[in-house]
Parts: C-alpha cells; structure tokens; sequence
C-alpha cells in the first residue's frame, strides 16, 4: 500500500463532498424551518438537470446553469404556497407522505414527457480536460463543481448568517411563535427559504447532469445520500453538513481504495456510528419544536 | 328512504371511478373473444427502465405487424403488458397473466434475478416464457427449465463476441486487466465467465472489482485505474452503470482501451457526445445489413421517430417467433408450442444466418455482434456512435461454439 494514493483518495474525497454538499444542503435548510423533510428533493434536482439539458440548446451551459436554479427555485415557491405551507404545523407522517407522493408524481412526470431512456449531455469544452498536480490528476469540471459549490455555501451562509433576513429565520428555527408574537410574519420567509433550498437542488442539477446519467429516476438515486449527509451533520445545522458532506467524500473514498464493494455501505456505517455517539448528528442542535 | 345525492359528489365518484379504472386496470386491449392474448412482462421502472421502454415499443410494432398481416391462424394478437419491478413483483404478475388473464404465453424480462422467478412460475404452469433481456448463464445452467427460452444471447456468448476481437488485437496474453463488475446476480455470473475466458487465454487481473448497482460517482475508482496502469479496463457493468461510468471515464481522459462484456446501445445513446469509448457486444445493432434488419429499422424508424436497439429487437422477435410458430402447428396450445421451439425450427432473426433454440438449454443458437466506438469528430449524430466490428462466430463456424457450454448442469435435454 501506498500512503500517498491514499492521499490522493482523499483529497478526491474532498471533491466529491462538494456533490454531497450540494445535494443535501437545500434538503437540510427547508427542514429546518419548516420541518418538512422533503422527499421530493431529489425531484427537484432531477428537474434541475433536464432544464439544463433543455435550456443548453438556447442559451449555452453557463446560461443554464444561472437559469435553471432560478426557474426550479420559481417551482419551490409554488410548492411552497401551494403545499408545503398547510404542513408546517401537522404531524409529520403528513409531509412525508405529500413530499413521497410528490416525488413519485415528478419522476413519472419526466418519464411521460421525455421518456425513461438517459438524455445525452456532456461537459462543455471550455471545462473538458484536467489537470495535474505532481502525479494527482483532477479534471477541470469537478475543480469548477467545486468552485461553484463553495461559492454557492458561502452565499448561503451570508443570507442565513449575517443579513436580518438570516437573523428572521434563525430566530424562526428556534421559536417560530415568538418570531410571531413579535409582529414578524414568518410565511414570506418560508417561501424565500424553500426557493432557495429547492433551486440549491436544481443548481446540483445542473452541475451534475455532465457527468451522470440524465434520467427519471436520477432523483431517488441520490435522495438516500442527502439524507445521510443531513442526518449525520446534525438535522438542520450549517456547519454539520458541510461537515458531513466532506466527511462521507472521504470515508467513501478510502473505503473504495481497500474494499470497492464497501464503498455506497460505508455511509452508511458511518451514520450508524456517528448517531450512536451523538444522537443528535455531529453538530446537530437541541431544537425546541423537534423535541 | 331517499338519500339526495348531490352533484358535486356523483362528480366526485364518476371521477373516482374513471380514475380507478384507468389506474386499477392492467393495460389489457380489450380482448374479443377470438384473440390470442400474449402477456409481456418486463421492468419499465428502476434503473433497468430505459431498455424495457424499448422493449414494448419491439413487442408492439410486431402485434401491430402481425395483426396487420391477418393474426395468428386468423385471430389478432392481444399484448397484456404489465412492469415487472422485481423478482417477487414479477413472479405474483406472471402467475396473474397466466391465471386470470389466460395469456398463451409471455414475452420479456431483461433483470437474471426477475427472469429466474418468471422461468420458475412458467414452469410449474407449464407456459412458454421466452427471455427477451436476462444475460446470466445460470438461467441456461442449474436454474433451466423446458419452458423458458432465450432470445437473448447468455454471457458466455457476450464475452466470446467480444473476446474474439481482444485475442485479434493481442488484449488478453500476458496483459492485465482491470474490471469492473456490477454487485448483482447478473455481474456476478458475467465476471465468472470473463474471468474463465481470460485466464483460458493467459491474461490476468490487474484487480476485480464489484460496484454496488446505486454508485453514481466512479472518481474513486477512476484513480485506482489509473494507479494500477492495466492494459485494459473491462466493463461488467449493467444499465444506468454504464452511462454513468463511461462519463466519468473520458472526464478523468484516461487513455487504457476499455472493452466491456454486457452492454446495451440505450446507455451508450444516453451518455452524450465525446463520452463514449471502447469495444462492446451487442446481441443485434442497427447496422447489421441484413434484408429483414433493414426493414425493421425502417419500420421502427416510421412508428417512432427513433433507431431501434438490442432489446427492442429481442421483444418485437420473440412475438414474430410465436406467431410463426403457432400458424406452424395451427395450435397455441402451450405444450405443442415448447416441443415445436424444442424440435430445431429455424427463425429468420434478421441476421446472417437463421437461427434456433437448441435443445440442450432452449438457448437461441445464434450469430453475436462486436461494436466499436468512433472517434467524436466522425459522428454524424447522436445515434451515430459506433462502427460494426464483425460477426461472431464466423460464416464457417458452427454456431454453437459461442454458447454457455454444455457441461450438464442444465438437465431438460
């Protein structure tokens, strides 16, 4: 064995956390204001991914990759007004059971209009090719995930961290009824955040339509690794997943250097320890309402 | 007593009702009372789903055929088609067919796992079950039964058809490969028989590997491909896999030649320009040039807008095999239906030479193809992706050399 492909899988693994990361992050902020666990994200991302097969043709890669967001995020907003809104204070069974339906309703949906065959789509030939540093090799487009990916975080962080709009929400999370008795309607809230979530969804759409499959059931293959990512990180904390997202990256990844057929299991493992020793996620914080 | 219904609820039921219906209710043709119902049965969700999407297009342009050219022995075809899902699905909706929609026979399936249960179901009915997409040799080894049938080629025939064309280009003696095989029944099975052939051939693994079949990011395995420099990676993979993988595999540029044991055109299809790569064996692709080939491209061209692929071929073949068959022996009697197949009947399968069921393991004895990928500056289109390799076995060869061997494990002969 040699330590420095190890190392190499490692710091693959910190790539591949920025795909985690994008796929879990919307998943954990709607949950944590809302407390709807949305099993229609992976719907959302699938949509994401054939708008940008869609809108390539029109208006080019990068012009997809602004607009699709946006246009899945105008789709969260209905959603939101439409059915997300009459759950808030329900028994959760509820908006598990609307988000599954959901999610099914969209997969069938991408499947009666475009067929179950994949779509072809490939990386655009400004970001093709790779590049090397000393022996290591890292293609050009998973730099440019990357890159998107944190920039995408770090806006995120600043809305929810160091704007009043942030502070609403914060405080939302924490106590929605005094948020209330203080005169602030959360409901526009609500629908700013789930834009938000759902277009993160659809932006990781976007960036990984080039190099995964593009096809209806593309949603449900990454739903259960978003949740790990979310449930390890701690439900609805920042920092817990982007933690967790880089955690799995490279837990997967050294497990696929010593047992391949570890590799999708490995997660898995890793949720059950981490919940074993904090039950509440790595960073997961003891929220009033989920208690 | 009288009870008032209002508008809105017998709206509200007429509604229901409707919906129930459409919903409730296989997609049964309505059957005149003359027809012969056939059931198709094969996997339209999961990540199987594309190619049974092209499997019932295949099975109902040949209803659509045959009707058109007057039935079986005068009466129309009626197709009863239904989503396998998985093996237990599978099995409680092929014994459904047979029971209460008393179908003569089913056509389909392409998961090893779903295949088995469907032969298993087919066989204590005592129904023909023709295997339109499962590869794994054990369905034709300890799992054959007398009423199930293959169209589809067994993995033993896939790696011949493209081993043939490693050994002529000097890929297997003294070189390391490096595979990658799908964790299922199906991978399993694939990897045994490519693992025989080349240690038969003197070449050896570099490293096997099994991926788990919801893997979507191949990066970790990418750099330990490229940390072991094979001389070629090989592909056991299966269905969404194989787009997924081919992907990644030109965004990391690697440069071994890669060549792969199963595969179906669909995925290469779906991958997009500039992605696909390598040698592959296909059981029939668009450019075999054969008279009937060329008519149903044409045909399927016509209905859909769109080229046919392997697995589409197996479904629309498999029903055009049956309705021969059944105007043969003026019959659609199960029974007379499996011993006609079992006799050695020659079928016209668009390619070179008729093929037939051999009775040894009711495997169609038949001709396989090898597929190249072009270079993406040659393409003319998206379908436009590779070149015809050539026809395994030669025009001089028996064309049992290909299939599984006949080692006794299958006991029907």
């Amino acid at each position: 064995m040699q330590y420095v492909f190890v190392l190499e899988q490692v710091l693959n693994g910190l790539l591949v956390g920025a795909y985690y990361l994008l796929i879990a992050l919307g998943l954990s902020l709607i949950f944590a204001l809302g407390g709807i666990v949305n099993l229609a994200h992976g719907g959302f991302y699938a949509i994401g991914a054939y708008l940008a097969v869609i809108l390539t043709d029109r208006v080019g890669f990068f012009g997809a990759l602004v607009a699709s967001p946006v246009l899945v995020g105008c789709l969260g907003i209905v959603i939101e007004r439409f059915l997300f809104r009459r759950f808030y204070r329900s028994d959760p069974i509820l908006s598990l059971l609307l988000t599954f339906g959901l999610a099914m309703v969209i997969e069938q949906g991408l499947r009666i209009v475009f067929g179950a065959t994949p779509l072809p789509f490939s990386i655009p030939a400004e970001l093709r090719g790779q590049v090397l540093v000393g022996d290591f090799i890292y293609p050009r487009y998973r730099l440019f995930i990357f890159g998107v990916a944190l920039a995408a975080v770090t806006a995120t962080w600043f809305i929810v961290y160091r704007t009043t709009f942030g502070r609403v929400v914060r405080a939302g999370v924490q106590n929605p009824d005094i948020v209330g008795a203080l005169g602030i309607s959360l409901a526009p809230y609500m629908t700013a955040i789930a834009a938000l979530g759902v277009g993160l969804a659809g932006l990781a759409g976007v960036l990984l339509a080039p190099i995964a499959g593009v096809h209806p059931a593309m949603g449900a293959e990454i739903l259960t690794a978003a949740f790990v990512v979310v449930v390890i990180g701690g439900l609805g904390s920042f920092w817990g997943v982007i933690a967790a997202a880089t955690l799995v990256g490279v837990v997967r990844g050294i497990t696929i250097y010593f047992n391949p057929s570890w590799g999708e299991a490995s997660m898995y493992l890793l949720m059950a320890l981490v919940l074993l020793v904090r039950p509440r996620g790595l960073f997961g914080e003891r929220i009033e309402k989920f208690e | 007593m009288i009870t008032k219904v209002s508008r809105r609820t017998l709206l509200k039921n007429t509604a229901g009702s409707a919906l129930l219906a459409a919903v409730g209710m296989p997609a049964i043709v309505r059957a005149q009372a003359d027809s012969i119902r056939i059931g198709h049965l094969t996997p339209l969700t999961g990540f199987l789903g594309p190619l049974g999407e092209y499997a019932l297009m295949g099975v109902k342009l040949a209803a659509e055929e045959i009707n058109a050219g007057g039935g079986v022995m005068g009466r129309k075809i009626d197709l009863v088609m239904e989503d396998s899902v998985n093996p237990q699905t599978a099995s409680a909706k092929a014994e459904r067919l047979i029971e209460r929609d008393k179908v003569a026979m089913i056509i389909g399936e392409i998961s090893s796992a779903s295949g088995l249960a469907i032969g298993q179901v087919a066989n204590r009915m005592k129904t023909v079950f023709i295997n339109t997409g499962c590869n794994s040799d054990a369905l034709r080894g300890t799992s054959c039964n007398p009423y199930m049938f293959h169209i589809e080629g067994a993995n033993s025939m896939y790696v011949m058809a493209v081993g043939q064309y490693l050994l002529r280009e000097n890929m297997v003696k003294g070189k390391k490969w490096y595979s990658l095989t799908a964790d299922y029944a199906f991978g399993h099975d694939l990897l045994r028989v490519a693992k025989k052939f080349m240690e038969t051939n003197g070449g050896q693994f570099a490293a096997d590997e099994l991926v788990p079949t919801d893997a979507t990011d191949f990066s970790p395995y990418l750099l330990k491909i490229r940390q072991s420099q094979p001389d070629l990676v090989v592909s056991n993979l299966a269905g969404n896999q194989i787009t997924n993988f081919i992907k990644q595999y030109s965004e990391y540029g690697l440069k071994f030649p890669v060549a792969g044991f199963g595969f179906d055109t669909v995925v290469a299809w779906g991958a997009g320009k500039g992605n696909f790569l390598g040698i592959w064996p296909l059981v029939w692709h668009h450019l075999v040039d054969t008279p009937s080939s060329k008519k149903y491209v044409d045909a399927f061209q016509k209905k859909y807008g769109k080229l046919p692929d392997n697995q589409s071929w197996g479904d629309y073949n498999s029903l055009k095999i049956v309705a021969q068959s059944m105007n043969e022996i003026k019959s659609a009697d199960p029974q007379k239906l499996a011993e006609h197949l079992r006799k050695g009947a020659k079928f016209d399968v668009m390619k070179a030479r008729e093929a037939y069921f051999r009775p040894y393991d009711n495997q169609m004895a038949m001709e396989m193809y090898a597929v190249r990928a072009k270079d993406p500056s040659k393409m003319k289109d998206q379908w436009d992706i590779y070149d015809a390799l050539g026809t395994v076995p030669g025009p001089n060869e028996d064309l049992e050399t290909i299939a599984p061997p006949k080692d006794g494990t299958c006991k029907i002969g």
